[in-house]
């Protein structure tokens, strides 16, 4: 079973050289840690930043660059910035090759629910509707089971949608599953210590497997 | 070609009770804070106010909430606020909560003069819900209206006498779009300078949209995430 950095590694190997990335807020955000040694990825965070770096050093943080998640950032050679229109465009226009973020609920279609739980939860949507909407390769990273241990891998989702259709790959800490409409969650790796019939269990919705399933290589 | 006032207070002087107003900014980054407090000063209340956050408890929008002076959130996120939060579940707060996207499309559909925009956010979601779809090369979009402020309240970096905005970093966010969709927009500067002085290439937003312009005062520039990393 994988820890929260353990799923960032694992999704960290999905970044190719080149990309213009997206990632959300919670383990996406980790996995600008773990991206390889000569891959080259440029980071856009939508609050209107293309390039961005890591967090200041302590006294260096700037009030005037801040990401998605409200936090204090730096730039990097290359940095551009621009407005939130500009940036939900580029989004739109699938200029963005990759969009990593988190689920409470993805359904065998490929549904995703991250933004509402009705009575208790109403902060709002923010970009998610948009990156999901737009997006070409979207990587949902979260765990397979919610606090109450029950299967975040549904038929279909229960809670407010936030997008239909969407979600491509998932990575929890028990597999990597591709979603393929009609079929359901197609289990590609498992975890170190975890075995299809785990996987199984955890998963509500139709888990398909296609001979034997190589475990995960995590560095 | 004058347009600078004198200070926060009298750009907003006839921002009455019931209008509709756009406030810049991201969370608490590059938010309009002098045009907030001379706000709260002035207790215009019944406000729809379009803006992507609602500030936090004590600062930005959170100060105009704890007043009651705001009627209708219209907004894509808005945690990180007590308040707000208690005043939407006990019905005293109206919350329109769209896509950020979508938010700041209907912004520069207003800036550009479009009265309305087709958009793919939030289709198959609640926020589909009563909208009108159609389908362009077998995707289907939202119908999505431009938006129709009275005030926009934005702040920018540099300014000049005519208007023309320079923002710095991410505070261009919505309050570039937003300076250019108000029916009378207000632009606090860090520093105002006179027509001439900025570099016409560099400027992101041409005076024509601006209508009042003012040298801000005693910024806070809250951080809302301090995060830094080990020397």
């Amino acid at each position: 079973m994988l820890d929260k950095i353990g799923i960032a590694k694992r999704i960290a190997k999905e970044v190719k050289d080149g990309y213009y990335v997206n990632l959300g807020i919670g383990i996406p955000t980790l996995v600008a840690n773990y991206i390889p040694e000569g891959v080259n990825v440029t980071l856009q965070s939508e609050n209107g930043m293309l390039g961005m770096g890591p967090f200041p050093f302590d006294g260096e943080e700037d009030a005037d660059l801040i990401n998605a998640g409200k936090q204090t950032i730096t730039e990097v050679p290359g940095t551009a910035y621009f407005d939130s229109a500009l940036s939900f465009g580029m989004i739109r226009a699938g200029k963005v090759d990759l969009t990593i973020l988190g689920a409470m609920e993805v359904s065998e279609n490929g549904d995703i629910a991250n933004w509402k739980i009705p009575g208790k939860m109403v902060k709002g949507m923010g970009g998610a509707m948009d990156l999901v909407a737009a997006a070409q390769n979207i990587i949902v990273a979260m765990q397979h089971v919610n606090k109450a241990g029950e299967s975040k891998l549904l038929p279909s989702c229960t809670l407010p949608l936030t997008g239909v259709k969407c979600v491509k790959k998932i990575v929890t800490e028990l597999a990597v599953l591709e979603v393929v409409p009609g079929e359901g969650f197609v289990l590609l790796e498992s975890a170190p210590g975890v075995t299809v019939e785990d996987i199984r269990k955890a998963t509500a919705g139709k888990l398909v497997v296609k001979g034997d399933v190589p475990e995960m290589v995590i560095d | 070609m004058n347009k600078v006032v004198k200070n926060a207070d009298d750009a907003i002087k006839d921002l009455t009770d019931n209008l509709v107003i756009m406030l810049g900014g991201f969370g608490l980054c590059g938010i309009p804070e002098n045009c907030i407090t001379a706000l709260v000063k002035k207790g215009s209340k019944g406000l729809t106010c379009i803006s992507n956050n609602a500030g936090v408890d004590d600062f930005g929008i959170g100060l105009m909430l704890k007043t009651r002076q705001v009627k209708k959130m219209i907004s894509s996120y808005v945690g990180e606020n007590a308040e707000f939060e208690r005043q939407l579940l006990s019905g005293e707060l109206e919350v329109d909560l769209i896509p950020q996207g979508t938010l700041a499309t209907r912004c520069m559909a207003a800036a550009y003069g479009m009265p309305a925009v087709w958009l793919r956010a939030g289709v198959g979601t609640e926020v589909a819900i009563g909208k009108e779809v159609r389908n362009f090369n077998g995707v289907d979009h939202l119908l999505e209206y431009a938006f129709d402020a009275d005030f926009a309240l934005v702040k920018a970096w540099k300014g000049d006498t005519h208007g023309n905005l320079i923002f710095r970093k991410t505070t261009r966010n919505f309050n570039m779009q937003m300076a250019m969709a108000g029916k009378i927009t207000v632009a606090e500067v860090e520093e105002l300078v006179p027509a001439g002085d900025l570099d016409p290439d560099q400027i992101h937003v041409p005076g024509i949209y601006v209508q009042r312009i003012f040298q801000g005062s005693n910024y806070e520039k809250r951080i809302e995430q301090r995060t830094v990393r080990k020397s």
